[in-house]
């Protein structure tokens, strides 16, 4: 059963909220505004309040969440989000404050700001921070922003390419492009590892840099990490760290310690910002103190006790966000590291990498795992015994999964892995429901074999069914049509 | 405390299952030598209950909308927000969710982003809205590097009239995709094509960006500047306050190639300037290099209809580097709560928004240019938002800075934006803004200017 | 679906007929059952040259990109625009109506590398192992 448009739900003349009276002297808008064209047809929807509730709240009641059950995405960290931190992004002096007011007026939220800065700055062993990227694929353009000027200042002309392992997420070689610069592929060893031999190769004197995610997509921490950067840096490139997978080195290991120069943190992964279906999120940045002149205005300073913004910074790259980046997203992850304190934080990744680990241990028998070793945060399984057997995909099963309550994990990603199956629990999630899950995984697999239909048919227990992906592109249909009048 | 759920049965279990004695033995692959041997020194955890009394006092340090009445503006707006946007944002089954990209369990979400695409499409009256971008700062920097795609020339042109910040970021970005970027003339804190300089730029350009009301609060001339981008071969970019639009024929009306702007004013909250929300528009014909990501109608196999996010094959999952851009995670809540706002006030309600926040600056903008010493800086056509010079030696931070406390958030002093107008003030006046708000800041600026300022006209 | 044996065929998935010094090119039944629903075709340009090897267009599925490599060199003189609006031809009938672009060859513009049917059918197989 379908859930109708809001717009087919209006009658003309309904309304919902209403508007407070005009308490002012009017003004005439045709003498004001003299020919300026003003607002003809306004074809929005025309419901009452009841209408808006309910029609949002049972478009909520067709949705997944972390909230409702186990969220397996692999690099996405779907933890548990803290209400408190909601709580506390809601408190008037936070949401209710402007970015452009005087530096005096808001010496809280300035800070907040520089307090997170230094902790995030700790935690990834950098040493300055910003939050002004608004997502981590923003984090990693503004990383390459500076990586380039900071090449050309030292009138390194010719450094335009970036080396990107095979196994990157899309936005690394995406970001890149956005600045210019060319993009290397590095190929991965057979152990799932970055290839020594290949990335010598590929390093040359227009090496900008190598950007690596640690650890990487396939759950696996790059043991050669430090051999790794001391190539780069040899080469005169610089190396950037995808913190995507930081969920795995909280308190433990320190990117910055490891060699890298730069790197991003996606607050709304690791630090337990909510996902919101798609943002906002927060991809804050931490740099060495040689990429530290170039970071985006303004910088958060604090001198003497007082807070201040400065944009006194003559080589700064610029400017990534209209003000500070995503505050109140900022206010979350700062009220989440102070819950959980430095024992905390290194919990996290003490128990994410045990019920990562404990899903490879169940699953093993049943799936391929290309890298069947210690893995770290996430686990990839490999469909592929069960589509050569079979004729079952990743795909199927994991619209399979969706019959038994749970989101499919990560689907067909790292590239490197044919019917790629990536699996964060995160350390969020009790043994239960991991053992529910690995259950559901294994039935799955029995499937498979017995009656393979099932699954490749599957889901059948969700509101829709599989969609016809094909017409959504060729009969595009991206936003309503409404009567003229 | 780390909002984890393991008893020690569990870790014992657990480990035993993995075949190691302890977790430590599971970061083996990381060399100890790059292992942290000493605890972050970050703050030690703090229980709920003194971290939320904590919080309250940072926060308590902060001049906000429930301590002082603001009249700034500036691109970020003190809009009311219907108690029904946070009630639906705050449901976990949004709040929670990821990217929809397993749409079957995802309809929910989907189906608001499509609402989303609809509404903005309403609104500025254009043929294809994305599920949106980080703000109008970026949105607009993806607007001209998508123009530069379209045309194949490299010259964006802009008027100088633009947000500051958002001048800042497109700077950024098109330097940093080897661009460039030239400045139109103004005349009347207005956007001026007519000189022979923007003339022959223009001719060259992939785009004219343009953002009204502009950052002054100036109504620009859209139909002459979208004529004129169209007549010189290049797109325009237009950047507009969406409550405006409540007041203001679109810019679609004009045929802009493309429509953006900041969302915040529909619900979002001021929130020291983020997260935000950038709406990007656009026609149809650039369906196949906009960037950002757009959920589309289908049927399933049972040939019920659904929503999926589609026309993939530009995002960076599939094209990597030959996307037409690296954005991924966007503002997916903050739409969703633009979008309920939006259906919440309605379009009567819209109109009457706009229409009071027209009046009360117009209302404002008489009583201030009553105090002997203070002048209008235009007398161009204005919404909701004006500049105006006070005296000339009048420091307009002092001023700032008296007023706040007593409670008032007076506007933005232009002189480090606009050193040509050094005692320039911008006030902005929202539907939020009583009369008494605006009569008061009236008596203060004018007891300022007569008595109490270090310096007066 | 077979192979058909009139026709030259490259590493790159494409196959090529040649009547004279007209080529006709298109993609083969295995690339366009690896792409799934065809959704989009990007064609060069009539009149556009093209070395043998080289990139002159794309086929987009809903969740794939492929790139398109000439197996030959000449200069672009007709592209199939039925196609182009409704490309489902090119999954059903890849070797037929699926057709995507014709060149006016240059001369030696055959590389001897191409492969014919059974040479490329034998490629096809053993990839899957």
């Amino acid at each position: 059963m379908g859930e109708p448009l809001i717009i087919d739900k209006g009658r003309t003349g309904r309304r919902g909220v209403l508007m407070p009276a005009c308490d002012v002297p009017r003004t005439s808008v045709q003498e004001a505004l003299p020919g300026v064209a003003l607002r003809g047809r306004l074809p929005l929807p025309e419901v009452s309040e009841l209408d808006t509730i309910r029609h949002f709240t049972r478009l909520s009641q067709r949705n997944h969440a972390i909230d409702l059950g186990f969220y397996p995405l692999g690099s996405c960290t779907m933890k548990y989000n803290p209400r408190a931190n909601e709580r506390a992004a809601r408190l008037p002096g936070f949401a209710g404050i402007h970015p452009m007011q005087p530096a005096a007026s808001v010496q809280g939220a300035l800070q907040l700001l520089f307090d997170l800065q230094s902790w995030l700055a700790e935690i990834s062993g950098m040493d300055a921070a910003t939050v002004q990227p608004a997502a981590g694929a923003h984090g990693e353009l503004l990383s390459l922003m500076m990586v380039h000027d900071y090449h050309r200042q030292r009138g390194d002309m010719q450094r335009d390419v970036v080396l990107i392992p095979d196994s990157a997420h899309g936005t690394n070689p995406a970001s890149a492009a956005r600045c210019g610069l060319r993009v290397q592929p590095v190929p991965s060893g057979p152990d799932g590892l970055t290839d020594m031999a290949a990335l010598n190769r590929a390093l040359s004197d227009r090496t900008a840099a190598l950007m690596l995610t640690n650890p990487n997509t396939l759950g696996l921490f790059e043991t050669n990490i430090g051999e790794i950067c001391d190539l780069v840096h040899g080469a005169g490139g610089l190396v950037y760290c995808d913190g995507a997978n930081m969920n795995a080195l909280l308190g433990v290991a320190r990117p910055g310690d490891m060699g890298f120069d730069v790197m991003h943190f996606n607050l709304h992964k690791t630090f337990s910002t909510p996902h919101g279906g798609g943002g906002p999120g927060c991809g804050a940045i931490g740099v060495k103190a040689m990429l530290e002149p170039f970071l985006p205005v303004p910088v958060v300073t604090c001198i003497d006790g007082v807070y201040a913004l400065d944009v006194d910074r003559p080589h700064s790259v610029g400017q990534v966000h209209s003000f500070y980046g995503a505050f109140l997203i900022a206010v979350r992850a700062y009220n989440y590291i102070r819950s959980l304190g430095p024992d905390g934080l290194r919990e996290v990744a003490e128990y994410a990498v045990l019920n990562a680990n404990y899903v490879r241990s169940r699953l093993r028998s049943a799936f391929d795992i290309p890298h069947d070793r210690t893995c770290m945060h996430e686990v990839v399984l490999s469909a592929a015994r069960q589509k050569s057997r079979n004729g079952v995909r990743a795909m199927d099963i994991s619209k399979r999964l969706m019959d038994y309550g749970f989101h499919p994990p990560t689907n067909y990603f790292p590239l490197i892995v044919p019917e790629a199956l990536m699996i964060e629990p995160t350390e969020s999630e009790s043994k239960e429901t991991l053992d529910a899950f690995c259950d559901a995984m294994l039935e799955i697999a029995r499937d498979c074999e017995a009656t393979p239909d099932i699954v490749r048919s599957a889901p059948h227990g969700t509101v829709v069914s599989r969609l016809d992906e094909t017409a959504a592109v060729k009969r595009l249909d991206v936003r309503w049509e409404t009567k003229s009048g | 405390m780390s909002y984890t759920p393991h008893t020690d049965a569990d870790r014992a279990a657990m480990l035993a299952a993995v075949g190691v004695g302890s977790v430590t033995e599971l970061f083996e692959p990381i060399d100890p030598a790059l292992r942290l041997n000493r605890p972050l020194n970050v703050p030690a955890a703090l229980d709920e209950a003194s971290l939320a009394r904590e919080m309250a006092a940072l926060a308590g340090r902060n001049a906000s909308s429930s301590t002082h009445v603001s009249f700034l503006g500036a691109g970020i707006y003190d809009h009311f927000s219907p108690a029904v946007v946070d009630a639906i944002i705050s449901r976990g089954e949004f709040l929670t969710s990821y990217t929809p990209y397993q749409p079957e369990m995802s309809q929910g979400m989907l189906q608001a982003v499509y609402e989303y695409q609809s509404l903005v499409c309403a609104l500025t009256g254009m043929e294809l809205a994305n599920a949106s971008m980080y703000d109008a700062a970026t949105a607009i920097a993806e607007a001209a590097l998508m123009a530069v795609e379209a045309t194949g020339r490299k010259t964006v042109v802009v008027s100088p009239l633009l947000h500051p910040h958002y001048l800042r970021v497109l700077a950024t970005y098109v330097r940093t995709a080897g661009y460039t970027l030239v400045c139109t003339a103004e005349s009347d804190l207005r956007t001026s094509l007519v000189d022979p300089a923007t003339r022959e730029a223009l001719s060259g350009a992939a785009c004219l960006v343009l953002q009204s009301p502009n950052f002054m609060g100036i109504i620009e001339d859209l139909p002459e500047a979208i004529r004129c981008a169209r007549d010189s071969g290049a797109l325009s970019v237009v950047s507009v306050d969406p409550v405006s639009l409540g007041l203001l024929a679109p810019p679609g009306d004009f045929g802009a190639d493309v429509v953006v702007g900041e969302g915040q004013g529909l619900g979002l909250a001021q929130g020291f300037g983020g997260p935000l929300l950038g709406f990007f528009a656009c026609r149809l014909e650039h369906q196949r290099r906009f960037p950002g990501r757009i959920v589309g109608a289908t049927v399933d196999s049972e040939g019920r209809r659904g929503y999926t996010m589609t026309l993939r094959t530009r995002e960076q999952d599939i094209r990597r580097e030959r996307a037409t851009s690296n954005i991924c995670t966007n503002e997916a809540l903050c739409a969703l709560a633009a979008s309920v706002h939006l259906c919440a006030i309605g379009p009567q309600g819209l109109r009457e928004m706009a229409d009071l926040c027209f009046q009360k600056a117009h209302y404002a903008h008489r009583m201030l240019c009553a105090i002997p010493g203070i002048r209008p800086a235009s007398l161009s056509p204005f919404f909701d938002e004006f500049a105006l010079l006070l005296p000339d030696g009048a420091d307009v931070v002092d001023l700032i800075d008296t007023l706040l406390n007593d409670g008032v958030i007076a506007g933005l002093a232009l002189a480090p934006y606009r050193p040509d107008l050094p005692t320039g003030l911008l006030i902005a006046v929202t539907e939020n803004r009583t009369r008494q708000d605006i009569d008061q800041l009236a008596s203060a600026v004018a007891e300022y200017l007569t008595g109490r300022g270090p310096t007066h006209g | 679906m077979e192979n058909p044996t009139g026709l030259l065929y490259a590493r790159t998935h494409e196959w090529v007929s040649l009547i004279g010094d007209i080529a006709t090119i298109g993609i083969t039944d295995h690339a366009q059952c690896e792409l799934g629903d065809i959704v989009f075709l990007e064609l060069p340009a009539v009149g556009k040259a093209l070395g043998s090897g080289e990139m002159l267009g794309t086929v987009e599925s809903v969740k794939a990109v492929s790139d398109l490599y000439s197996p030959v060199a000449g200069v672009v003189i007709e592209i199939n625009t039925d196609a182009a609006s409704a490309t489902e031809v090119v999954n059903t009938d890849p070797y037929g109506a699926g057709w995507l672009v014709r060149v006016k060859l240059d001369a030696d513009g055959v590389p001897a590398d191409l492969l014919d049917a059974s040479a490329y059918t034998m490629l096809v197989e053993e990839s899957a192992h």
